[in-house]
């Protein structure tokens, strides 16, 4: 316990930090948004074993809202971010909907056939900018009061926005619904016989993650200032699995990390190797999951026997 | 006496057909309120494929399950446990990573209607610890409240089974073989649970063990290649020619053993 506020504290001051380590703060807010992703993604494979296979979906449809309030029609920033996540909520419950009846593998095919739906929607549309996407959008400011121009003010701001979905995940997890989740994990048909409409509960759980992944989308939007089809595109959504098998699934800080990883190696090895970046990192994934398959984290909790 | 009673539970004429083959075949079965009623025969008869038609893990091919007088062969399984009938299963069904208390607390919790709060603390569902102690007490488990489900002994996992389904307060409890794999002790240990548990309930149980049938059951159904051979007491059951027959004869020394 003590142990791990020492870790969290550490990590809070190197978040806090980070700007003056030398690091590149847009790179930096990049990442924040990815381990957002991935955690919101870890939220439905880590805690209700639930393998979405099309995650960019929410991620890429909430971006593309939030880049098209705040350009096309003029929004704040706030509401820009709120209509983005309404967006992806809904698109989670309508796609949840149907998914959740499902397990398995059909599960995670309905999931991949619609978020493809999601994709074709995008590349048609015409607020989306089709092959070239939303380009230019204004990060513009916090109710008018904070400027979010300045790398500065919004890297704080993503920062904030990270940290509370981070804590708002752990509160999900151990929760009385976590509870819950983790009961139906564990064995769904007795969860079933003591009267749990399942269905249900793993519908809130698919829309908590597809709204809190479309957060992630809108934020990462307002940090680059566009929105590309490689945002809602099916290489997106495996670099989301990939992201949180790689870290751990099922553990809070392993998305985070995994996602850390995975986009500093498509950033650095991307001007080394150019298109090999994709065959390397497939590489390495699989060597991580052949020697520990619990993800970096999984594998560091069972070490020490206990959970970080 | 057991007789007398009113039905809780009936079928008419239940049949599931798999592809090409008739698991249950016409049962027609009535559970009186009170009994404690034993669902006996061979391997493969049906017994499990009975029970998942009754709390709906299966679809009746055709015929009717009627609990108290209402027809509730269209009602999806969660809808079966909210009316009361809770079961166990064949194969002991806790959840492994959750503590003896969490797995009671889990029941209690759907009651309570905490269920979809995700936005507190599970702290908050320390008010069910005093329920979910007393339950466990009731098996004898209060001393193992923190352990994992998975840590424990399998008759204890059975026991905690019980304590989960009672935390439902069902009115019609249906147990799919709840002293299998049990040791000596422990068989007779959850038999006299079960007795004491049955005392203002219902319970509908199938056994292969006859001495736990011959002590606890009130009445009894045998069950064969998906139909229903005999019925009644034990002493009438176990001198029905059909039952000898359908045992083999080796049954019907255990069953003559017993009783
Ligand atoms: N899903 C299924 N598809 C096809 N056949 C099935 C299915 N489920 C059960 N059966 C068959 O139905 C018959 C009855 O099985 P059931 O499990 O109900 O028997 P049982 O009386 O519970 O036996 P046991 O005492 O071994 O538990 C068996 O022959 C089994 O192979
Ligand atoms: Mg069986």
């Amino acid at each position: 316990m003590k142990a791990r506020t020492r870790l969290y504290a550490a990590l809070a001051i190197l978040g806090l930090a980070a700007p003056w380590l030398g690091l590149y703060p847009v790179f930096v807010m990049k990442l924040l948004c990815f381990a957002m992703f991935a955690c919101a993604f870890n939220l439905l494979l880590g805690y209700t074993k639930m393998l979405s296979f099309g995650h960019a979906a929410y991620f890429g449809a909430s971006a593309y809202t939030t880049g098209w309030l705040v350009t096309a029609q003029g929004w704040g920033t706030i509401a820009g971010l709120l209509g983005g996540v309404a967006v992806s909520m809904l698109l989670g419950l309508a796609i949840g909907a149907i998914a959740v009846r499902r397990q398995g593998i059909y599960f995670a095919m309905i999931t991949l056939a619609l978020a493809q739906l999601v994709f074709f929607v995008c590349l048609q549309a015409p607020f989306t900018g089709g092959e070239n996407g939303l380009q230019g959008i204004p990060r513009g400011s916090v109710l008018g009061i904070i400027d979010l121009g300045g790398d500065a003010a919004m890297y704080y701001f993503v920062l904030a926005a990270f940290a509370a979905v981070f804590v708002l995940i752990r509160r999900i997890v151990h929760s009385p619904f976590g509870q819950v989740l983790k009961a139906i994990r564990e064995n769904e048909p007795r969860a079933i016989s003591l009267g749990y409409q399942v269905d249900r509960y793993k519908l809130l759980a698919f829309v908590l993650s597809a709204s809190l992944a479309g957060l992630a989308g809108s934020l990462k939007a307002l940090v680059l200032g566009f929105v590309t089809l490689s945002d809602v595109s099916q290489a997106t959504s495996g670099d989301v699995i990939l992201m949180t098998l790689l870290g751990g699934s099922g553990t809070f800080l392993g998305p985070a990390l995994g996602a850390i990883i995975v986009i500093s190696l498509q950033e650095y090895l991307s001007d080394l190797v150019g298109a090999w970046v994709s065959v390397m990192i497939g590489a390495i994934f699989v060597v991580c999951v052949m020697t520990f398959r619990r993800g970096f984290i999984g594998e560091i909790e069972r070490r020490l026997g206990r959970r970080v | 006496m057991a007789l007398l009673r009113e039905p809780i539970l009936e079928t008419r004429d239940l049949v599931k057909a798999f592809k090409g083959f008739v698991a249950v075949d016409g049962v027609s079965l009535c559970v009186r309120r009170g009994e404690i009623h034993a669902l006996i025969g061979p391997n493969g008869a049906g017994k499990t494929t009975f029970f998942n038609l009754l709390t709906k893990f299966l679809q009746p091919t055709s015929g009717a399950i009627l609990y108290r007088g209402t027809d509730i062969t269209r009602e999806q399984p969660a809808d079966i446990a909210r009316r009361g009938i809770v079961r166990s299963f064949q194969i002991c069904a806790v959840f492994p990573h959750l503590t003896a208390l969490e797995n009671v607390r889990v029941a209690l919790q759907r009651v309570v209607g905490s269920s979809f709060q995700f936005w507190r603390s599970a702290r908050s569902l320390s008010q069910l610890h005093g329920r979910a102690i007393q339950l466990l007490a009731e098996v004898r488990l209060e001393d193992w409240a923190s352990t994992l489900a998975a840590d424990l002994s399998y008759g204890r996992k059975r026991a905690l089974e019980l304590a989960t389904t009672l935390a439902l307060e069902p009115e019609l409890l249906l147990l799919d073989e709840p002293t299998q794999g049990l040791g000596h002790e422990d068989v007779a240990r959850v038999a006299q649970l079960i007795k004491h548990v049955a005392a203002h309930r219902t319970v509908l149980m199938v056994e292969h063990n006859m001495n736990v049938v011959a002590s606890i059951a009130d009445t009894i159904s045998v069950l064969q290649r998906g139909r229903v051979i005999a019925a009644g007491t034990y002493d009438k059951v176990a001198r029905d020619p059909q039952v000898i027959e359908a045992y083999m004869g080796t049954a019907s020394t255990k069953l003559a053993g017993s009783g």
